[in-house]
C-alpha cells in the first residue's frame, strides 16, 4: 500500500484536526440558533443570538472547509506528486501558523462581543480592528499555504519536463488559483477600507464598493468549497468503486472553466441593492449561468462513470448498472448522497441568479436552506466522507466494521436532518421568513405567525431538523476521534487503508490545458470586463463616506 | 479532446436551455422593464433629513395613477411611521438610510430592496389587494434587528 511520508502525514493531520474542532463549535451554534428562532430558548444576556450566528458562519463556511480542505489537498499533492521537501514544509507550517493566528484573533473579537457584524461584515457596521486584521491574517497564511503546494507542483514540473501532472495534482492547482485570486477583492477591501477606517485612520468608508469587493471574493468562494468536492468526485469515486476516470480532458477542461467563470459574477448577490446599473448586474447573471456548463459536464462524468463501471461488472438494461455500484461502501455512498444533493441545490442556485427572480427569495430562509444543500451537504458531507478513510489512512489505524456501521448512521441521520431543516427552511424563504434574524414574531403580525403554523413551512420543522443534524454531528466527532485516537493499529498490508486515487488516461488529453497562463490571462479578462466600468463608478460617483456604527 | 456523442447531445441540449432561459430573462428586464430594485442616485447619508425627497418621508401623490412613498431606514425602524396607499396604483418606493444597511421588505410581495447608506433604492409596485401588509428588515443591522418592522395598509 503506497505510504506518504510521516511528516506530511503530520502536517494533513493537524489540518483535520483543527477543522473538526471549528465543525464541533460551530454545529453547536447552529443547535442554539434553530431552537431560538422557534421561542424555545432564550441565551442567557452576556451572550447574543448575533455572536453565535456570526460564529456559527465563520467556524463552519470558513474554518472548518479551509482547514479540511488543505488537509485533503496536502495527502493527495504527496501522494501524487511524492513527498514534501523542507520549503514546501516549512512554508505549509508558516501557511498553517499565520492562518490559525488570524482565526484565534478573529474568534476572541467574536467572543468578547466586538465583532457581531456575520462574516460578511458589511459596511458600515463596525467591528473592532483587530476583526479585520485577524480575517487577513486568515487569508493570507491560506496564501502562504497555497504557494507551498504550488512550489511542489512547479519542482515536478521541472523533474517531469513535459509530461502532464496528473488528475489530483491539476485539479489542486486550478483551485488554489481560483482562490488566490478570488482573496484579491477581500484582501483589498479589508487592507484599504475596513482597518483604516476601524482603527480610526480614516473617517469614513465607500460602502458600496466594499460590498462589490466583499462579493468579489464571496462567490468564487463557495467555488473554493466545492472544487475540493469535485476532485474527490472525479478521482476517487471511480477508484472506490473500480472503475476509472470517464475522461481526463473533460475533467481538467471542466476545472478550467470553473476558474474563468466563478469569479466575475458577484454581482448576483446584489442584484436588489442600489449603485449598480442593470446593464452590469445582467452581464453578470449571463455570465453566472455560464458555470451551468462545467457543472453539466460533471454530472454526465460522474453517471457516465458509474455506468461503465457497472457495465464492465456484467450489469445488463437500462438501469442494471445502478445495482452493481458498492452501496454497502460508506466511502462511495456517502460521496453519492452528497452528489445527489446537489440537484435540487443547484437548481436552487439557478433559481437564485436568475436577476428578477432573487427579488422572491434574497435574505430570506431560502437563501439558508440553499447554502445548507450546497455547501452544507454535498461539500460537508464529501469531506465526511473522505475523513472516514483519511485518517486512518493518515494514522495507520484500522477503519473497523463497528465505525463503517456508525458512519452509514451518521450520514443517514444528516441526511434526514437536512432534508427536514432545507426543505422547510425553502418554503419559509417563500412565505418571507427573513434569514439571519433571531426569534421575533413581530407583534403577532398575522403574515408572521404563518412562519409557525405549516407542516414543513414551520420554525418547528426546522429545529427539529437542526437537532437530528447535531446528534449526527456528534457521531462524526466520535469517529473522527475514534479513527484518530483509539482504532487499532493495521498491523499488515490486508488491513491497512488505501488512498483510493483512480488511474486516468492521459494520452488523449491536449498539453495546453495545462497551460496556466492561458487560463489565468483570460480569467482576468473576464473579471476587468465585468468589474472595471461598474468598480470606477462606485468610486468617481461615491456618495460622502460612512462613518461607523457599532448597533450591537 | 474527445466528446462522447451522448456528452455532445446533453451539453447542446444543456446549453441550448441556457440561452432560452437568458434570452427570457433579458428580454423581460429591458422590453418589458421587469428588473429589481436599484438606482444610482446618492445622498450623504449624515444628510439625509435634509436632502430632499427625505426631509419629507411619507405618501405623496404625484398624479391620479402614481404615488412616490419616501422612506428613511434607520437603527431599529422606518420613518414614516404610517403608510397608507390605495390599491391598484402605481406606487414609487425610494428608501435610504441614515446608518448602516437595511432592507425595506414587503412580505408576500416582490418588494425586496436593500436600503445602502449613500445609495437611493427605487422600486415600483401595484398592490391588487387592499389589506395590512408587513414590512421587515432581512439584512441584519444590530440587536435590534429582529424589531425592525412596519406595516403597510392598502385601501380601496
Amino acid at each position: 500500500m503506497k505510504q506518504i511520508s510521516l511528516a506530511d502525514k503530520r502536517l494533513a493531520l493537524t489540518n483535520i484536526i483543527f477543522a473538526y474542532i471549528a465543525f464541533l463549535i460551530g454545529t453547536f451554534c447552529g443547535l442554539l440558533q434553530v431552537f431560538i428562532r422557534n421561542d424555545a430558548l432564550t441565551l442567557p444576556p452576556w451572550l447574543d443570538y448575533y455572536q453565535i450566528l456570526t460564529a456559527h458562519g465563520v467556524l463552519l463556511a470558513l474554518i472548518f472547509t479551509t482547514y479540511f480542505i488543505f488537509g485533503f489537498l496536502i495527502s493527495g499533492m504527496s501522494y501524487s506528486l511524492g513527498s514534501f521537501g523542507p520549503k514546501v514544509h516549512l512554508f505549509s507550517w508558516i501557511g498553517f501558523i499565520v492562518t490559525t493566528a488570524g482565526t484565534l484573533l478573529a474568534i476572541v473579537e467574536i467572543i468578547a462581543g466586538r465583532a457581531s457584524v456575520l462574516y460578511t461584515f458589511y459596511a458600515p457596521l463596525q467591528a473592532s480592528g483587530w476583526y479585520y486584521v485577524g480575517l487577513a491574517l486568515f487569508v493570507v497564511g491560506t496564501w502562504i499555504y497555497s504557494f507551498a503546494l504550488i512550489g511542489h507542483y512547479v519542482k515536478w514540473k521541472k523533474q517531469n519536463k513535459g509530461q502532464l501532472s496528473p488528475l489530483f495534482a491539476f485539479m489542486t492547482i486550478a483551485t488554489l488559483i481560483l482562490w488566490i485570486i478570488a482573496c484579491l477583492g477581500v484582501v483589498a477591501t479589508v487592507l484599504f477600507q475596513f482597518i483604516p477606517w476601524a482603527f480610526g485612520w480614516v473617517d469614513t468608508i465607500n460602502v458600496e464598493l466594499s460590498r462589490s469587493l466583499f462579493w468579489y471574493f464571496g462567490h468564487p468562494l463557495v467555488y473554493f468549497w466545492l472544487l475540493p468536492a469535485y476532485i474527490a468526485w472525479y478521482v476517487i469515486v471511480p477508484k472506490i468503486i473500480g472503475g476509472k476516470v470517464f475522461s481526463d480532458s473533460l475533467a481538467r477542461l471542466s476545472f478550467v472553466l470553473f476558474i474563468l467563470f466563478s469569479i466575475p459574477v458577484g454581482f448576483h448577490h446584489q442584484l436588489t441593492e442600489p449603485g449598480i446599473s442593470s446593464f452590469w448586474k445582467f452581464l453578470q447573471t449571463v455570465l453566472t449561468f455560464m458555470v451551468i456548463i462545467p457543472s453539466l459536464m460533471t454530472a454526465f462524468s460522474m453517471f457516465g462513470t458509474f455506468e461503465k463501471t457497472g457495465r464492465d461488472k456484467g450489469a445488463t438494461g437500462l438501469f442494471g448498472w445502478f445495482f452493481k455500484l458498492p452501496w454497502k461502501d460508506i466511502r462511495f455512498t456517502s460521496l453519492f448522497i452528497a452528489m445527489f444533493f446537489f440537484i435540487p441545490g443547484g437548481a436552487g442556485g439557478i433559481i437564485n441568479a436568475s436577476f428578477q427572480l432573487n427579488e422572491v427569495i434574497h435574505n430570506t430562509l431560502w437563501v439558508v436552506g440553499h447554502f445548507h444543500i450546497t455547501v452544507g451537504t454535498p461539500v460537508a458531507m464529501t469531506f465526511m466522507g473522505l475523513t472516514f478513510w483519511l485518517i486512518p489512512y493518515l494514522t495507520g489505524r484500522k477503519l473497523t466494521k463497528a465505525i463503517q456501521k456508525l458512519a452509514f448512521i451518521q450520514v443517514i441521520t444528516w441526511s434526514i436532518g437536512m432534508l427536514l431543516m432545507s426543505t422547510s427552511q425553502h418554503i419559509l424563504g417563500l412565505l418571507g421568513a427573513p434569514r439571519r434574524t433571531a426569534y421575533a414574531g413581530y407583534m403577532d403580525d398575522p403574515n408572521a405567525l404563518e412562519w409557525f403554523q405549516g407542516i414543513l413551512s414551520n420554525h418547528v420543522t426546522m429545529a427539529i431538523g437542526g437537532t437530528i443534524l447535531f446528534l449526527s454531528a456528534m457521531i462524526l466527532i466520535y469517529i473522527v476521534f475514534y479513527t484518530l485516537l483509539a482504532s487499532p493499529k493495521a498491523n499488515s498490508i490486508e488491513e491497512q487503508v488505501e488512498f483510493p486515487m483512480a488511474e486516468s488516461d492521459m494520452s488523449d488529453t491536449p498539453k495546453f490545458l495545462e497551460n496556466w497562463w492561458i487560463w489565468i490571462g483570460i480569467a482576468i479578462a473576464l473579471i476587468a470586463i465585468a468589474y472595471t466600468i461598474p468598480l470606477i463608478q462606485m468610486i468617481e460617483h461615491a456618495p460622502p463616506g460612512s462613518s461607523g456604527f457599532k448597533t450591537w | 479532446m474527445h466528446f462522447h456523442k451522448f456528452e455532445k447531445i446533453w451539453l447542446g441540449f444543456g446549453i441550448l436551455s441556457l440561452l432560452l432561459f437568458l434570452s427570457i430573462i433579458g428580454v423581460t428586464a429591458f422590453a418589458f422593464n421587469h428588473q429589481p430594485s436599484g438606482g444610482l442616485e446618492t445622498i450623504d447619508p449624515e444628510k439625509v433629513d435634509q436632502t430632499a425627497p427625505f426631509d419629507k418621508p411619507g405618501v405623496h401623490k404625484i398624479n391620479d395613477d402614481t404615488y412616490e412613498v419616501i422612506i428613511v431606514a434607520k437603527a431599529f425602524g422606518y420613518e414614516p411611521p404610517e403608510i397608507k396607499v390605495p390599491a391598484g396604483k402605481k406606487i414609487i418606493f425610494k428608501v435610504t438610510s441614515t446608518d448602516v444597511t437595511h432592507s425595506f421588505s414587503i412580505i408576500n410581495t416582490n418588494v425586496n430592496m436593500m436600503v445602502v447608506p449613500g445609495q437611493i433604492n427605487t422600486k415600483e409596485y401595484t398592490f391588487d389587494k387592499p389589506g395590512e401588509y408587513l414590512v421587515i428588515c432581512n439584512e441584519y443591522c444590530g440587536s435590534g434587528h429582529h424589531f425592525m418592522k412596519t406595516t403597510i395598509e392598502v385601501i380601496e
